[in-house]
């Protein structure tokens, strides 16, 4: 299929839908948190900031201690432009910047900067885009750059980042993705029943900035109450040029690629990005959080998240700032439940568990879960692989995780990459089907990561050779012409010595002639 | 008796002639041994091996002067690799060779370096900067962490840090078997 | 007051999935052939599925011993007893007890702990075990018995565990009056003296398609194996195309020289075909892991079979051609390595 057949089948994206292959039918569980409305969180005693909240290296604190800093103030600037700056989430003192626990998967701490509000909530000055709908496409992906938005999905890549690597190959269509597909987590649907304009407003804006025609909004078919509001804000809003789009639930449809796949029928080439394909995939909280950035000015320091789980007495969705410590958000859904067990920031296929909930709420977190002991895998034991197929049948990017998981135990590195180990999404649906109960999903991200220094390493051991060779060839080089130079000078010495001896005899012989003369 | 002979002579010439024309005809082409082995060498050329670089160690395993397991910067992963392109038993890296340590980088104090440029010399892949007089400094990037600066350094400026295991380094660690391994399991 | 928490891998959902759990629903879908079995010939074979299981157990827990792996976490899987039982359901029903000694002995010892246990057998071991044991003791192993409502006469529970545990049969009866050739031993006889297909059949062994008592045999096999497709613990390729291959090739045969082949459902229902196309080369382990892979595995049994039967030396080909298919396996895997997402 030629590239012009693949941009074609794209711009027709949402007419037909497709299937992805594999997958799994899970219980949503998403219903006992969408009973109470959303509700803005209090303010905490302490806010705990992290500067590492994207993928990426840490951002580098713009703020010193004891100094006072207004609610939406930059308190922290990302290496590279556009990557990750962080604004302080209220009014106050910067009372430390200290190393604690920043809710990373590693467990290990990061540097956060620690404001004690001073209840004043106070924004700092705002500067919205006023016009946006003539402002210069440029001009908005700024705002996006400096408002610190990154991927409210889960994967927090910074949004200004793919806005503009996006708007530079030419997009015809913006996705919308709110098809929360991990059970649970409900903080996408909350989003789009309660703040539907929001979103529609971030459509149209991220359309101008990346120079779109039309979006797409995918949801899920179980919700039923979405749909009507967001058609009604739809409607409401005027143009045709928004679409939404029903797809069925089966994990993990919300993931990027998938997605793409179900309303195109085409996959993104392995290695490439969506933009090959002239398409661009937002989260819709990311859509939303574009939206408040331009109309009203305000950068990314709060997101909507669902603490649910059995070990959570009363399960809703909170909009939380960012820096508040999770104990807080437990407290304010009524506390733990007796059996609760584990605390995982994510869901309950992909996210991972947390040691403490003295962590804070960083830009990621679209759910807070604690399940009890009843729900929660006890360590298995882990069985010789049966070779069963179960796991090879689920995957959605049709790989052999039984071949990897082989590969990976003996170090065959170049044959993981030949079976496509860097596509794997690490979605756990090989993981969830095993009998043998073989920790499929821990091993591939072990893989992956090995793979990826693997490649690191051979590349610096490249680049160290021939630093080597070169240093060897100059030393060579060198010596030759040090040896040239002392043959050179040695000739001319003796050329000098000859010289001298000629005009010597010639004078010898001129003096003995005069002599005779004489 | 006699025909049954015959023909299982004439059979096994065929299909050795046969072998051997599928032998050249789909011969795989590879690196000769002594590339392969130099690719699963680390280049930090240090000369931890007794050897003055990667390559002429590269060299003397091919000939058979020199054992697998003589690079300390490569490690036990550097040996097995060696040991499966070879198709010999792995062994335990020779104390006499160094030991394995975490890949530490060369790092200049500032305030004692006298611009003497003996390190720059030194270097085996030009990592240090500087030039007569002026301050020296090694590029991060650059260095292989080999430390053949540090004997020539007349006034011990130079140092070799581990970089510490920050969230940037981190990677997911391999899981944990809870079942009895083959090879771990003792009653 | 902040909380700590014990952390765990992700996902955090309980399997649901046991390896002892899909080996003993395949010991479920058993059952029924089982008692179909014991009600055309007997209660013999209950006792030949009894010795395999307790000597499967036994050698099981001694290689676990010497391998020094945990006895409760691989006994418990279930494997060995499913490797038994299909052997033992392979075996005449008279057949000696040392018969079953044996047969576990080179399928639990040899064919799976000797290549790594669980998961890492290159060849099925209860077909290891049914050739190695056919082919060394082929005598005692073409003892078949007729079933009961054509048997002159037919032995007693009692008579049935001394013959077993003996060797030999009680004083007043002899193996000619008591054992009968298989429908397939009769083809294959008939075939040698210069008689068709059709007159073979005349003889009383046959029903309607396979020998009597077979075919309702198969059926409850094939019913079994039906309930596995539903519960996804087997695969639809391997048994459609085993079948198919077998109706397939068979038909061409019966089409092209009905005097020496058979009708095609005639070898479906013959033998251990059914079996063999739901149980036993549908064991993941030994089999291809691509689907486009066992396709090509279950063609390669059912066309194997076929031709044995047809022109190889034994009456029924199945073990061997299973055999056969195992060593090509991972070379068919290969070679039907299904495309990557995006490539």
């Amino acid at each position: 299929m030629t590239q012009i057949d693949r941009l074609t089948q794209a711009r027709q994206a949402g007419e037909q839908l497709h299937h992805f292959h594999g997958g799994l039918r899970l219980r949503h569980n998403k219903k006992i948190s969408c009973e109470l409305p959303l509700e803005p969180m209090p303010l905490p005693p302490r806010f705990y900031v992290p500067l590492l909240q994207h993928s990426g290296p840490e951002a580098k604190a713009n703020v010193s201690i004891g100094q006072t800093v207004l609610k939406g103030e930059r308190i922290g600037l990302g290496s590279h432009p556009g990557r990750g700056c962080i604004h302080a989430p209220t009014s106050g003192t910067v009372k430390a910047l200290a190393r604690r626990a920043i809710s990373h998967p590693s467990g290990l701490e990061g540097l956060c900067v620690v404001i004690e509000p001073d209840g004043l909530d106070q924004w700092k000055k705002l500067e919205p885009i006023g016009d946006w709908n003539n402002a210069p496409p440029s001009e908005l992906r700024q705002k996006i750059s400096d408002s610190g938005i990154v991927g409210l999905g889960g994967a927090v890549f910074p949004t200004s980042v793919k806005v503009e690597e996006a708007s530079e190959k030419g997009i015809h269509t913006l996705i919308l993705n709110g098809s929360e597909c991990e059970p649970y987590i409900s903080c996408d649907e909350m989003l789009m029943r309660e703040q539907p304009d929001s979103i529609i407003l971030g459509a149209r804006i991220l359309q101008r900035a990346v120079g779109a025609n039309r979006t797409i909004i995918a949801i899920e078919d179980q919700m039923g109450a979405v749909n009507q509001a967001l058609m009604a804000a739809v409607t409401e809003s005027g143009a045709g040029d928004i679409d939404i789009v029903t797809v069925t639930t089966i994990y993990p449809e919300g993931g990027e690629k998938q997605l793409i796949q179900v309303l195109t029928g085409l996959e993104v080439p392995s290695g490439g990005r969506p933009s090959d394909l002239g398409l661009l995939c937002q989260n819709v909280a990311t859509a939303t959080a574009v939206a408040r950035a331009v109309v009203e000015g305000k950068p990314l320091i709060e997101r909507i998240v669902t603490v649910t789980g059995n070990g959570i007495s009363k399960p809703r969705n909170l909009l939380a700032r960012i820096g508040t410590p999770i104990e807080c958000l437990i407290d304010q859904c009524g506390g733990y439940t007796e059996n609760a067990a584990r605390l995982i920031l994510g869901g309950p296929m992909m996210g991972y568990a947390l040691d403490s909930d003295s962590n804070p709420v960083i830009k990621a977190a679209n759910c807070i879960l604690v399940l009890s002991d009843f729900d929660i895998r006890p360590p298995q034991a882990e069985m010789p692989c049966i070779r069963c197929g179960e796991c090879a049948r689920v995957c959605p990017a049709l790989l052999l995780p039984q071949q990897l998981h082989w590969q990976i135990s003996n170090q065959q590195w170049d044959e993981t990459a030949k079976y496509g180990l860097s596509d794997c999404i690490e979605c756990g649906c090989c993981d969830f089907v095993c009998p043998s109960h073989i920790p499929l999903v821990e091993w591939f991200r072990f893989g992956q990561d090995q793979l990826r220094s693997l490649a690191t390493d051979r590349k610096q051991a490249e680049e160290a050779k021939q630093k080597f060779e070169a240093r060897e060839a100059r030393l060579a080089r060198t010596k030759l012409e040090r040896k040239q130079r002392m043959d050179e000078k040695k000739r001319a010495l003796r050329d000098e010595a000859e010289r001298k001896r000629k005009l010597a005899e010639a004078v010898d012989r001129s003096r003995s002639r005069q002599d005779k003369e004489a | 008796m006699l025909p049954a002979i015959l023909v299982i002579t004439i059979l096994g010439g065929l299909f050795g002639l046969g072998l051997g024309w599928a032998s050249r005809r789909f011969q795989v082409e590879s690196d000769p041994v002594i590339d392969q082995i130099e690719a699963i060498l680390p280049q930090t050329q240090c000369g931890q091996c007794n050897y003055p670089g990667c390559r002429p160690y590269a060299e003397a395993i091919a000939n058979g002067e020199a054992d697998i397991n003589q690079c300390a910067p490569g490690g036990e992963a550097g040996i097995i690799a060696l040991a499966d392109l070879l198709a010999v038993e792995p062994k335990s890296l020779n104390p006499a060779n160094g030991e394995e340590k975490p890949k530490a980088l060369a790092v200049i104090d500032e305030m004692v370096c006298i611009g003497c440029t003996l390190c720059i010399q030194a270097c085996p892949v030009d990592a240090i900067l500087g030039a007569s007089k002026y301050m020296h400094t090694v590029i991060d990037s650059e260095c292989t962490g080999c430390e053949l600066c540090l004997p020539p350094c007349p006034v011990d400026c130079i140092d070799m840090v581990v970089k510490d295991q920050g969230t940037g380094d981190w990677k997911w660690p391999k899981p944990q078997v809870i079942a009895m391994n083959l090879h771990e399991n003792h009653p | 007051m902040s909380r700590k928490f014990a952390t765990g891998g992700a996902p955090h959902f309980p399997p649901h999935a046991t390896i002892s759990g899909v080996m003993r629903q395949v010991l479920l879908a058993l059952v029924p052939g089982i008692v179909a079995y014991t009600w055309f010939f007997g209660p013999g074979i209950l006792i030949q599925i009894l010795l395999a299981v307790i000597f499967a157990l036994g050698f099981e827990t001694l290689m676990l011993k010497v391998r020094k792996q945990d006895l409760r976490l691989f006994l418990g899987d279930w494997s060995a007893v499913v490797t038994a039982v299909l052997f033992a359901l392979c075996l005449p029903p008279l057949a000696p007890w040392w018969i079953a000694l044996i047969g576990m002995l080179f399928a639990i010892v040899l064919a799976k702990h000797l290549y790594g246990g669980l998961g890492q057998n290159l060849f099925n071991p209860a077909m290891v075990a049914y050739v190695v044991v056919l082919i060394s003791f082929p005598q005692v192993m073409a003892l078949w018995l007729p079933p009961t409502s054509l048997a002159g006469q037919s032995l007693s529970l009692g008579e049935t565990l001394t013959t077993i545990f003996s060797g030999h049969l009680p004083a007043h009866l002899s193996w000619d009056t008591i054992s009968e050739a298989t429908p397939l031993d009769a083809i294959r006889a008939s075939l040698a003296t210069g008689q068709m297909v059709s007159e073979a059949r005349m003889s009383p062994v046959f029903g309607n398609f396979g020998g009597l008592g077979w075919e309702w045999i198969a059926n409850f096999y094939a019913l079994g194996g039906l309930w596995l497709l539903w519960r996804r613990i087997i695969s639809w390729h391997v048994p459609f195309m085993m079948i198919g291959s077998v109706v397939g090739l068979g038909l061409v045969g019966y089409l092209a020289d009905p005097g020496s082949n058979p009708v095609p459902l005639q070898h479906v229902f013959s033998g251990a075909l059914i079996l063999g196309a739901f149980f036993i080369a549908t064991d993941p382990v030994t089999g291809c892991a691509s689907t486009r892979g066992r396709l090509i595995f279950g063609a390669g049994v059912g066309i194997l079979t076929l031709v044995i039967r047809r022109w190889g030396a034994y009456p029924d080909g199945v073990a061997f051609a299973v055999l056969l298919m195992n060593m090509a396996a991972p070379l068919i895997d290969r070679y039907t390595r299904p495309r990557i997402f995006g490539q």
